[in-house]
């Protein structure tokens, strides 16, 4: 739709709503959203809280079944859990139980994989993650950014052709969360992993992304989609130049309007 | 040096306290303050242990008594856990019954002993039922709450996944949810061997409950508590096991 190919995009989104009852009534979270994506390509969404983005992921990644519209994969319609599509969290989602590789062998070892197999592969998504070193250690024992790495790095383990991440950054420092995006941004270099991004940080998805969607604020809807041009491969180095910061502008524009309806209707209904 | 010796290591406190409180006993003893029919003095009572070994069946009564708390404790598990997880999968079970099962674990279930004795009459199957029945309340509320609080971020992983319901249950729910079952399954082997020892002593029949039970019967006041002396350590020693294999199995999960 907004991407200028003739090819069928790996991922389309038609026309979906989401629509919620409460005690107040019926709330519409998700109102026709459409959206194609294309393989290889990093996309992230941004909105104010309350804008749906998660539900919206979660309708991606089939935690959410019911609703209007329809999802394709390589235009087949799907609904509920694919294993093409891998989701990284934004709550702490490692195992505690389980040692960093194991944690990412898991979907192997769930998949039947032998031991020695998965533990090579896990082995190696560790390293892509940077984590070598520390294959026997619990998550407690380890940094929360050093958490969401091996979230990241179990959901590739399933060898997903599309990633999807809701805030898997969004409780780390802000260091922590630009030193991360460079991670991110070589390994879906690496593996040219098509990848959806939910995020609150404008910096973040500029930094990351190929087209960055702006939403409003409820219902959700795509107000605005901005393509970055900026010259890959990219790091945290470019969250100075000129034209990265007028990037995050031009989205703070168009954010600040939804941002501002929402945090009315919240001081409203607190004032209720 | 002050502070270390107002702030001793934790061994040597428990040492300490146990000194000062055989050391007052006796004390108290041989000053005439506590008849000795009534207490009498360590120095009579540690060495009634031996008499406990050589007279008495001490190694018989004892193995007698553990297996029927590891007996109660294997059905109650089992049987707990069952219900526990259907309170948990059925929500309006878990609604209904619940707090029945909370007023359960906080009434004095020996009190039912007649009733047992009557169902199984006077042998090892009512000491074993009483014991499974106080092993239940704990194992199937915890069981219930260790799943109830199994983080949703950790189900919808096991979702993406595309998990079978066998895999869900053994590599999500129950690892997840057995530091709280293993602490329901800890009050109940206390609860089984206090019910196990105390029906025990009750229907005179069995182990340690029944060797306490005679002891008394026969004014042997020094081996009776002996015999107390004796199940209180196994308890204690029972505790620091079940803490160790807790250790173990959280470790190995």
């Amino acid at each position: 739709m907004m991407h200028d190919t003739h090819s069928t995009p790996t991922l389309s989104i038609q026309n979906v709503s989401k629509h919620f009852e409460t005690g107040k009534g019926t709330v519409t979270a998700v109102d026709h959203v459409s959206l194609d994506i294309q393989q290889g390509e990093f996309i992230s969404i941004i909105g104010p809280s309350g804008c749906g983005k998660s539900t919206l992921m979660n309708m991606i990644g089939g935690l959410i079944t019911e609703y209007d519209g329809s999802i394709l994969l390589d235009g087949k319609p799907v609904r509920g859990c694919q294993p093409e599509i891998g989701m990284v969290f934004q709550e702490e989602s490692t195992f505690p139980w389980r040692t960093a590789l194991d944690n990412v062998a898991f979907p192997l070892e769930a998949g039947g994989v032998p031991k020695d197999k998965r533990h090579v592969r896990a082995h190696e998504l560790l390293d892509l993650v940077g984590l070598t070193g520390f294959e026997n250690h619990f998550p407690s024992e380890l940094s929360g950014g050093m958490r969401q790495r091996i979230a990241i790095a179990r959901t590739l383990a399933f060898q997903p052709r599309i990633l999807l991440m809701d805030e898997p950054f969004a409780a780390l420092d802000e260091q922590t969360r630009l030193l991360l995006g460079d991670k991110v941004v070589q390994i879906q270099q690496k593996l040219k992993q098509t990848t959806l991004l939910i995020t609150h940080n404008i910096a973040e998805a500029v930094q990351l992304s190929d087209r960055v969607l702006i939403m409003t604020f409820r219902p959700g809807r795509i107000k605005r989609v901005v393509e970055i041009t900026l010259p890959r491969p990219r790091s945290s180095e470019m969250v100075g130049s000129e034209k990265f910061a007028a990037y995050v502008a031009e989205i703070w524009a168009d954010l600040r309007q939804e941002a501002s309806k929402g945090l009315k209707e919240t001081e409203a209904a607190a004032a209720h | 040096m002050i502070t270390s010796i107002l702030r001793p290591p934790p061994i040597i406190a428990r040492m300490a306290f146990f000194a000062v409180l055989f050391g007052a006993w006796e004390w108290a003893s041989r000053m005439g303050m506590v008849s000795r029919f009534i207490a009498p003095p360590p120095s009579e009572v540690l060495p009634a242990i031996s008499l406990l070994y050589h007279d008495n069946e001490l190694v018989t009564r004892f193995l007698r008594t553990f297996g029927q708390v590891f007996a109660a404790s294997g059905i109650g598990a089992g049987l707990g856990m069952i219900i526990g997880w259907w309170l948990h999968h059925n929500k309006n079970a878990g609604r209904a019954f619940t707090d029945w099962f909370a007023a359960i674990a906080a009434a004095p279930l020996v009190l039912l002993f007649p009733l047992f004795l009557v169902l199984f009459g006077r042998n090892a199957s009512t000491i074993i039922a009483m014991g499974a029945v106080a092993v239940l309340p704990p194992i199937i509320l915890k069981t219930k709450e260790g799943l109830d609080h199994v983080p949703h971020v950790l189900i919808n992983v096991g979702r993406t996944f595309n998990l079978t319901r066998w895999q869900y249950i053994h590599l999500i729910m129950m690892p997840a949810s057995l530091p709280t079952i293993f602490t329901g399954l800890r009050l109940g082997l206390v609860f089984a061997l206090i019910n196990v020892v105390g029906v025990e002593y009750l229907i005179g029949f069995g182990g340690m409950g029944l060797m306490i039970a005679e002891l008394g019967d026969r004014f042997e006041v020094a081996g009776m508590y002996a015999a107390i002396l004796f199940v209180v350590l196994c308890s204690a020693c029972f505790f620091w096991f079940t803490a160790r294999l807790e250790t173990w199995l959280l470790q190995s999960r």
